[in-house]
């Protein structure tokens, strides 16, 4: 068995520990060393020297990030600054943070804690999605907790280092979870998306210095601080620290939630979660949620990294790896992401709004098999649209026709085939 | 009606603990469907008073989030996923038998109000896949087969 330091100690029921049984497995002993023996900058120095990138999707480094926004608060002088933990977790496939939010409350916040530390925040705002409603209770009661130990609010452990923390509960749309737009919603705006630049560490909340981190990512931090930059290291298969939640989804037998080192390549992680269902063989999977390429069987040992699944041609998204068998048919799988990327679609730009539904009313078409050909090179004309040198406001659109354009390169001929009105390969 | 008069503290207090009155408008909507079962245009203005906002700009929230509901709703709301993973574990099948057991398609509400059903993006429940939020508490449930729906509806029949 290999180390799982950010979900061993959930209880198996999910039922959140309270403050005294936290504290005697441990919680809260990193913060404690920390605001006694690190400065603030020393801790930066351990997150970078560790290595953690940012899971919420795009593997920013971590480290990185809170130096910029060191610097940024610095030139922004006086005033508030704030900590955004991203808890919306709504892209297709991706169960991690839940997990993290319903059964260990408590390390989420202490990551938090240290984090603003470390780049000097006064406030920190986590914002948990409406489906979410076990994690919002197990949150707002640990918090409550947190105050009560005197471990939030002024003056801390006489360290002189004050801090504030509350929720903020969203309502059901998958925007909010980009980070501008994330920082709309706090102040009670429409949440659509901001031009960067200015960034968050600029201008975030109310125009202040912010950081934005997901869930996961804050977990991870209190076994850094604790244990050190080396052992995250260590953790790993790879050059990328730590231990990774990848969730297995689809077609397998046993659908989980698996803490493993990070690098585990899909093929070890398809075979912990029972293997093909069925003993059917495997067609295709998306590592990282529903806006990364499809992989296929040559992909089966890639170490699920940043690095090594974009080399594949993929991406590592949220690592959740949704896994289509030799039954279930591409098109109609596109399809419903598609819906979903169509739906949730904000509204603010034009190629985003309009084009998506689009698409998904051509895929529609194709999957019933009325589909044209003509409809495919509008498929085509719609990837080459939102590509790299994309047209549209933020990377919703990208992310949406990302499957779009690995699913018409690697799957063509069954794309033709529905043409003909038939799917080779589909169930029904 | 107007909202009670623990409604109406509880939307103050949000504005108190949310950074100011126009940050705690999606709460106080929130609050609203909690205590109402939805939005109703006359509870909207009326939060919008309470917390000194146009009512255009609250409701320019209370559209744009799915899960705020500007129109009266059944007893007992099924959030149900429409999501891959859980499509890929036959979801499509627990959908069709609970419109049939229902008679309502998405967005719809049973005649006698007991019911309604709608369709959701991806609920983070794929490893319980096909699943669905039930209830106020927005309760998470799965792995379904189209029986185990029916007999959850069924109870309320
Ligand atoms: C459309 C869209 C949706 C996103 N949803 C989430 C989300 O639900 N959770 C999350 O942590 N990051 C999400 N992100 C990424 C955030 O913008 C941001 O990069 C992330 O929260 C930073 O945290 P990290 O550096 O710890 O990864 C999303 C990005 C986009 C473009
Ligand atoms: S796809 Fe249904 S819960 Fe994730």
């Amino acid at each position: 068995m290999s180390e799982t330091p950010l979900t061993g100690r959930a209880q198996p029921d999910r039922e959140p520990h309270r403050f005294a049984e936290w504290q005697r497995l441990g919680g809260y002993d990193a913060l404690r060393g920390a605001l006694k023996r690190h400065s603030p900058e020393a801790l930066v120095a351990i997150v970078e020297a560790s290595g953690l990138r940012g899971r919420g999707g795009a593997g920013f480094l971590t480290g990185t990030k809170w130096r910029l926004m060191r610097k940024a608060a610095e030139a922004a002088g006086e005033g508030p600054r704030y900590l955004c933990v991203n808890g919306d977790e709504m892209e297709p496939g991706s169960f991690k943070d839940r997990l993290l939010m319903e059964a260990l409350p408590h390390q989420l916040i202490e990551g938090a804690m240290l984090a603003a530390y470390a780049v000097g925040a006064t406030e920190v705002i986590i914002l948990v999605r409406d489906a979410y409603r076990a994690a919002a209770v197990a949150l707002t009661r640990a918090i409550t907790e947190a105050e009560s130990a005197g471990l939030l609010g002024r003056n801390i452990l006489g360290s002189g280092f004050g801090l504030k923390m509350r929720l903020h509960a969203s309502a059901g749309r998958y925007i909010v979870g980009e980070e501008t737009a994330l920082i709309a919603a706090i102040e009670g705006e429409r949440p659509v998306p901001r031009h960067r630049p200015p960034y968050p560490a600029q201008s975030g909340l109310w125009g202040r210095p912010t950081t934005v981190n997901n869930v996961e990512t804050l977990s991870a931090v209190p076994h850094i601080v604790q244990n050190g930059a080396e052992w995250f290291q260590k953790l790993s298969r790879t050059e990328e620290g730590g231990t990774k939640l990848y969730g297995i989804s689809g077609r397998v037998n046993r659908p989980q939630l698996i803490e493993a080192p990070m690098g585990t390549p899909a093929g070890e992680l398809i075979e912990m979660a029972g293997g093909i269902r069925d003993g059917r063989k495997l067609l295709a999977f998306q590592p990282g949620g529903g806006a990364t390429a499809f992989l296929q069987e040559a992909d089966l040992d890639v170490p699920m990294d940043f690095a090594h699944v974009k080399k594949a041609g993929s991406s590592l998204g949220t690592g959740a790896v949704i896994v289509l068998d030799d039954q279930s048919c591409p098109v109609a799988a596109i399809g419903r992401h598609a819906r979903f990327y169509a739906r949730e679609s904000c509204g603010l730009c034009t190629p985003c709004r309009d084009g998506l539904p689009w698409v998904a009313k051509l895929l529609d078409a194709l999957e019933a098999g009325h589909g044209t050909q003509q409809d495919i090179d509008l498929l085509h004309m719609h990837v080459e649209l939102a590509g790299p040198s994309g047209r549209s406001f933020c990377d919703l659109m990208a992310g949406a026709m990302t499957p779009v354009k690995s699913g018409l390169e690697r799957f063509g001929d069954i794309f033709a085939a529905h043409l003909k009105g038939h799917c080779p390969v589909g169930r029904s | 009606m107007t909202l009670s008069p623990q409604t109406t503290q509880a939307i103050r207090n949000a504005a108190d603990s949310h950074g100011g009155a126009k940050a705690a408008m999606l709460e106080a909507l929130k609050l609203v469907q909690a205590a109402e079962g939805y939005v109703s245009d006359a509870h909207l203005a009326e939060a919008a008073a309470k917390l000194g906002v146009s009512t255009a700009e609250i409701d320019s929230l209370a559209t744009f989030y799915s899960h705020i509901f500007r129109s009266p709703v059944g007893e007992t709301v099924i959030l149900l996923c429409d999501g891959l993973s859980c499509y890929l574990c036959g979801g499509d099948a627990v959908r069709d038998a609970v419109m049939q057991k229902l008679g309502i398609g998405f967005g719809e509400t049973t005649p006698d109000g007991k019911f309604t059903l709608i369709n959701v993006c991806c609920i983070g429940g794929c490893d319980v896949a096909p699943a669905a939020l039930v209830g106020p508490d927005r309760k998470l449930v799965g792995p379904l087969s189209a029986d185990d729906l029916t007999q959850l509806i069924g109870g309320g029949r």
